[in-house]
């Protein structure tokens, strides 16, 4: 399928009936070029960094060369001050940082999905609560919030999603419950309720499918941005703690002026590989938005 | 108008008091600010006799409304660690960082205004296409990976640019110096900014670009240029006003970071050593004056909207 093929319009209008909607969203997925190529750079990654033991050519925490080695055949990207190899832990710092970041994502769209149905189909008090809560953790300098908190709770992994997951919520919150407002003044929400549905099939089988799309696209964001701050947090010292190697972390020795100066094979690749990974995950973002969009219209 | 604003005021009270008590939740949670004392050369007794001092040995609640009831008369306490009182400290450090957050604002949005406006104008162009994209990059890069880049660059290589502070050592500084310590932190939060306004000031563009007064525009045979610069440029400025409301709570929050590697000396740095030392009422301090500005921050964008825009009601 050639974007620039001039009959191209007629065929989609004619299939247009014929056309599911997951045929319709890869469709318009694949417009995208940027998009494309950015889901086959993440797959890539994030195979690589899955199979991190078995394709890591040495341990990641262990001594395995010279101290502070310039790239050469043995080691592909160098060896740190402690002679550990760089490449191998670069793969394992991908796995931390995207588990970071995907597991943040994972309780932060589960804590903002439950809250914004709560106060969206409910209404009255519970939204009102709700929703000055919602400001509050808004009215937070968000990376503030963030080192306050891993300061107190003692950094670490865990703690690292816990916190992360706890503070990306509110947007997802307020997505949902407009949407839930949209949706309970429709027909088919009123028809359930004069019918006499039982409460979670109205939730969770008519509302719920309904606003997938946009908090799919929203998480997507979520997730770039978590995966940022983990490596923020962890450059600052306050997230994931050495030895084990995070993206951020890794790039924590550069606060030296030697390893910024002589050791540009330590602090770049970890840093622009979280520049590739974050700007695929945006781009996919952007795409998923036009493709799920059932008013997009093209 | 006014009773808006009052309404609005009303509304943020129970927030700020809100934030208050998570913020001392967290506080508490936290550990006792005498850890960082006890020492082997530290006697107990000194321990406990400051623990008194510092009202540490009431139950938590009293020590949230002690806090509270001091606020309100204007006193913000006193810093564990350097026994400063903490408005002090904030009015002493408050100026580098306004200075800094105000010349990244403009800086970004003399970047993102016209750039975002060109794309919209011409969607689907090769110039939209490497605006869109140049704007996912500033997005996508974290702030301190760019800030090492630019000194690796501009202070290691060349030799150009001073990497930390905020004036030179032994100098009387002057605007000039001062200026030139800006740069390198100016980029960074300017860059990071610029990525996401550009695509929103696109976004909300190419809506105004498609309303029927701009078509009727265009057909009275009013040229181009005229049409985008008279009738469009007014309208964009409500979302220009979201993106500078936007900007705000995200400034407070980047500058945190970027002044920690830059060492300049405002409230960002002031706040990642309190946070080290666990001086709970510098932090609190921080965590209030921050929520009060995006707070009012929010009011501002909605009274500023319903001035550039007639057609918004205020109620």
């Amino acid at each position: 399928m050639t974007s620039k093929d001039p009959g191209r319009k007629y065929d989609m209008e004619k299939d247009i009936g014929s056309e599911s909607y997951l045929q319709t969203v890869i469709r318009r997925f694949r417009r995208h070029h940027l998009a494309t190529v950015s889901l086959i750079v993440l797959a890539v990654i994030v195979g690589a960094a899955v199979l991190a033991p078995l394709i890591a050519p040495y341990d990641p925490n262990e001594i395995a060369g010279p101290f502070a080695g310039a790239p050469s055949k043995d080691f592909w990207l160098g060896t740190d001050q402690i002679g550990r190899d760089v490449l191998s832990r670069l793969l394992y710092a991908t796995r931390i940082s995207l588990l970071v970041g995907v597991m943040a994502t994972l309780i932060s769209t589960v804590i903002g999905v439950v809250l914004g149905l709560t106060a969206g189909y409910f209404g009255g008090l519970a939204d009102m609560v709700i929703m000055r809560f919602t400001d509050m953790v808004m009215s937070f300098p968000y990376i503030l919030l963030v080192l306050v908190a891993a300061a107190i709770f003692k950094p670490g992994l865990w703690n690292i999603i816990w916190i992360l997951g706890f503070v990306d919520w509110p947007g997802i919150a307020r997505l949902v419950r407009g949407n839930v407002l949209n949706l309970r003044e429709t027909n088919f929400v009123k028809g359930n309720i004069v019918a006499g549905m039982p409460l979670h099939h109205i939730l969770f089988s008519e509302i719920l499918p309904n606003t997938v799309a946009p908090i799919l696209v929203y998480a997507t964001s979520v997730l770039a941005v978590s995966i940022l701050d983990e490596a923020a947090l962890s450059f600052l010292g306050q997230g994931v703690q050495p030895p084990e190697a995070s993206l951020g972390n890794m790039l924590n020795g550069a606060q030296s002026l030697t390893v910024l100066t002589k050791q540009p094979w330590l602090w770049i690749p970890p840093g622009l590989l979280i520049v590739i990974v974050v700007m695929a995950i945006n781009f996919v973002g952007d795409a998923l938005r036009d493709a799920l969009d059932p008013n997009s219209g093209r | 108008m006014g009773k808006y604003i009052l309404k609005r005021i009303l509304i943020a009270v129970p927030v700020l008091i809100g934030i208050t008590v998570i913020d001392y939740v967290i506080m508490c949670m936290a550990g006792s600010p005498l850890e960082m004392l006890q020492g082997p050369r530290v006697s107990e007794a000194a321990v406990e006799a400051r623990k008194i001092a510092l009202g540490l040995d009431q139950p938590v609640y009293v020590q949230y409304f002690v806090w509270l009831g001091q606020l309100l008369r204007g006193n913000m306490g006193y810093s564990v660690k350097s026994y400063q009182s903490v408005s002090a400290m904030i009015g002493s450090h408050i100026g580098p960082t306004l200075l800094l957050m105000g010349v990244s604002l403009l800086v970004s949005l003399i970047l993102s205004v016209p750039a975002g406006i060109y794309s919209a104008v011409h969607q689907y162009s090769k110039g939209d296409y490497a605006v869109v994209t140049v704007s996912f990059l500033g997005s996508s890069v974290p702030g301190f990976f760019l800030s090492l880049l630019l000194i690796y660059l501009f202070t290691v290589r060349l030799g150009w640019l001073p990497s930390s502070g905020m004036t030179t050592l032994g100098t009387e500084g002057g605007a000039a110096d001062v200026a030139k310590h800006m740069v390198m932190p100016v980029i960074v939060l300017a860059f990071s900014m610029a990525g996401s306004n550009i695509r929103y000031i696109r976004s909300a563009m190419l809506e105004i670009l498609q309303q029927d007064y701009l078509r009727t525009a265009r057909a009275k045979g009013i040229g181009r240029f005229r049409v985008i610069n008279k009738h469009a440029l007014r309208n964009a400025l409500v979302p220009i006003i979201t993106v500078i409301g936007m900007e705000i709570p995200m400034l407070f929050g980047g500058a945190v970071i970027i002044e920690q590697i830059f060492s300049w000396p405002g409230l960002g740095l002031m706040t990642m050593s309190a946070i080290s030392n666990r001086d709970y009422p510098v932090i609190m301090g921080v965590c209030l004056l921050s929520a009060i500005v995006v707070l009012a921050a929010n009011l501002v964008t909605d009274i500023l909207y319903a001035l550039v825009d007639p057609a918004i009601q205020l109620d």
